[in-house]
């Protein structure tokens, strides 16, 4: 099952890159590379999320505990492809440019802010790791995925927000916060 | 194969010459061939792929002559019309770049009348037929430098908006010019969305709408307007941000007073009346510095700096000569 999801999970990349070879992407390449991959960065975040509450329903259910780390992997890997698609295509690594982006663009640190959360937690996603931080500690550490969320719908939020144009990003708001209210009413049951 | 010799230079016979529609759509070809190959392996997904190119040939043409305007022709390469036709911004038909192209075909553009109206001593209701025999169509290839920080080369067909200013006859009191578009809820389903205070509604300076290179366009490649790209006339501006360059106009009224445009309407601290392309003056969400060239050398290709008025300086600085640009912006 793992290698399935693996396979599947790496097809929207795979889709891309093709596109990106056989000039299907559309008149603004970059534009559409940039937006996808941050699409399916928070689309692996709120199916990761959703792991925990889905493998509550059962125990076959509950196998699917097993993949949530390559899940959350995937996420960071969508989210690292989206920095550097924006930071390789659209800035072309002008570190003049990119730092005057982070100023002007607040969105962008935002986004910068949120693909650091993840950081620590996928240095922290091998076994190793967990049995060095114990497993409570490893808990604790992990939580700031809330956090995580939170940071990416903001960024979102304010990209959308130049041409008024924030539909979508109320729906991915709407699951992530279901996804993070069913943690909430756990604590209180 | 055989060549001629000619002048020491060994020249193929016409007949090799590849045909130039072929050669200017090779790029169309290996796309549409690799896609067939890949849409046949992927299934599902390859119908979200963008749609093979809708080349000229398509829609009636509607040829311009040479144009002796001062900056009408620059000589860069003019976009490829796929993208120009593919890659567009009309809110009435959806806020996605897609959808006026797959949505706009309903939007039916004969018959169609332009109300001129207000202060005006010859106000009337102008069939689009009788707009198009006004003057002697003029292809115009200019620069449109989207707000968002994209920009395109088009060739548009029309004539100067001013020889349609001076047959209606402006008075005295007419200072600023009000474009309307058409909002039908009938046939645009974008107008569901309130992000805009439809009708949308644009409007320049007399003086900015009396410039030469203010646009009546009509066409463009060749061609009438593609209806997603504002049939069956618009404004184009060029030394704007392209949302001034109004579509599918269905009024324009002659005012005393500045007007409020849709977008300062929805954001007046982001879109204001005169959006001068400028690259010194931010969006309050991003730089204007930069620009991306559609269609320019695939993923590799730099952004490019954005010129002052859209690199039309020389012909409109005038207009705006001791004006405070980043005030009034």
């Amino acid at each position: 099952m793992k290698g399935a999801v693996f396979v599947a999970a790496l097809a929207p990349l795979g889709w891309l890159v093709a596109g990106a070879l056989l000039d299907r992407l559309g008149a603004n390449p970059v534009e559409a590379l940039v937006r996808s991959t941050g699409d399916w960065a928070l689309r692996f975040l709120c199916i990761t999320l959703a792991v925990r509450p889905l493998s509550s329903w059962g125990p076959r259910a509950a196998r699917l505990m097993r993949l949530r780390r390559m899940l959350g992997l995937f996420t960071f890997f969508y989210a690292t492809c989206h920095a550097l698609a924006y930071a390789t295509w659209d800035m072309g690594w002008d570190m003049t440019a990119l730092a005057q982006d982070l100023i002007q663009r607040p969105f962008i640190l935002v986004g910068t802010l949120t693909l650091l959360t993840l950081i620590p937690l996928a240095a922290t996603s091998w076994n190793g790791a967990i049995r060095r931080l114990g497993a409570r500690r490893w808990q604790i550490l992990h939580r700031v995925v809330y956090g995580t969320a939170v940071l990416a719908i903001v960024h979102f939020y304010w990209m959308r927000l130049g041409k008024q144009n924030t539909a979508e990003v109320g729906v991915y708001a709407l699951i992530l916060a279901v996804l993070l209210g069913w943690r909430l009413w756990r604590i209180r049951v | 194969m055989l060549y001629l010799k000619s002048r020491g230079y060994t020249h193929p016979k016409s007949s090799e010459i590849t045909p130039a529609s072929v050669y200017a759509h090779r790029r169309h070809w290996l796309a549409a061939a690799a896609a067939t190959a890949a849409s046949a392996a992927s299934g599902s997904w390859s119908s979200a792929l963008a749609q093979p190119a809708a080349s000229p040939g398509k829609l009636p043409a509607l040829p311009g002559g040479k144009s002796a305007v001062a900056g009408a022709n620059t000589m860069e390469r003019p976009t490829r019309y796929q993208d120009a036709t593919t890659y567009n911004n009309f809110y009435e038909f959806g806020m996605e770049k897609d959808e006026p192209a797959r949505y706009a075909g309903r939007m039916k553009t004969r018959p169609w009348t332009v109300t001129i109206e207000g202060e005006v001593r010859k106000p009337g209701v102008w069939d689009v037929e009788a707009l198009l025999k006004l003057q002697p169509l003029e292809e115009r290839i200019y620069r449109l430098r989207c707000v968002e920080g994209w920009s395109m080369v088009l060739p548009w067909v029309g004539y100067s908006l001013s020889e349609l200013i001076r047959r209606v006859e402006p008075t005295g009191n007419a200072k600023f010019v009000q474009f309307f578009t058409l909002a039908d809820r009938a046939q645009m389903p974008g107008l569901r969305s309130s992000v805009i205070n439809w009708p949308y509604t644009e409007g320049l300076r007399l003086d900015e709408a009396m410039h030469p290179l203010t646009l009546l366009a009509f066409g463009m490649y060749g061609e009438v307007l593609p209806n997603q790209n504002g049939a069956p006339l618009r404004l184009v501006v060029p030394w704007k941000y392209g949302f001034k360059s109004a579509k599918s106009l269905v009024k324009i009224r002659f005012v005393d007073k500045q007007p409020k445009t849709s977008w300062e309407q929805s954001a007046p601290d982001e879109y204001g009346f005169f959006s001068n392309v400028n690259p010194q003056v931010s969006h309050p969400r991003w730089s204007q510095a930069t620009e991306r060239r559609i269609g320019e050398d695939g993923l590799l290709a730099k952004r490019r700096p954005t010129l002052m008025f859209n690199g039309y300086e020389a012909q409109v600085a005038s207009l705006y000569s001791g004006m405070d640009l980043s005030r009034f912006f």
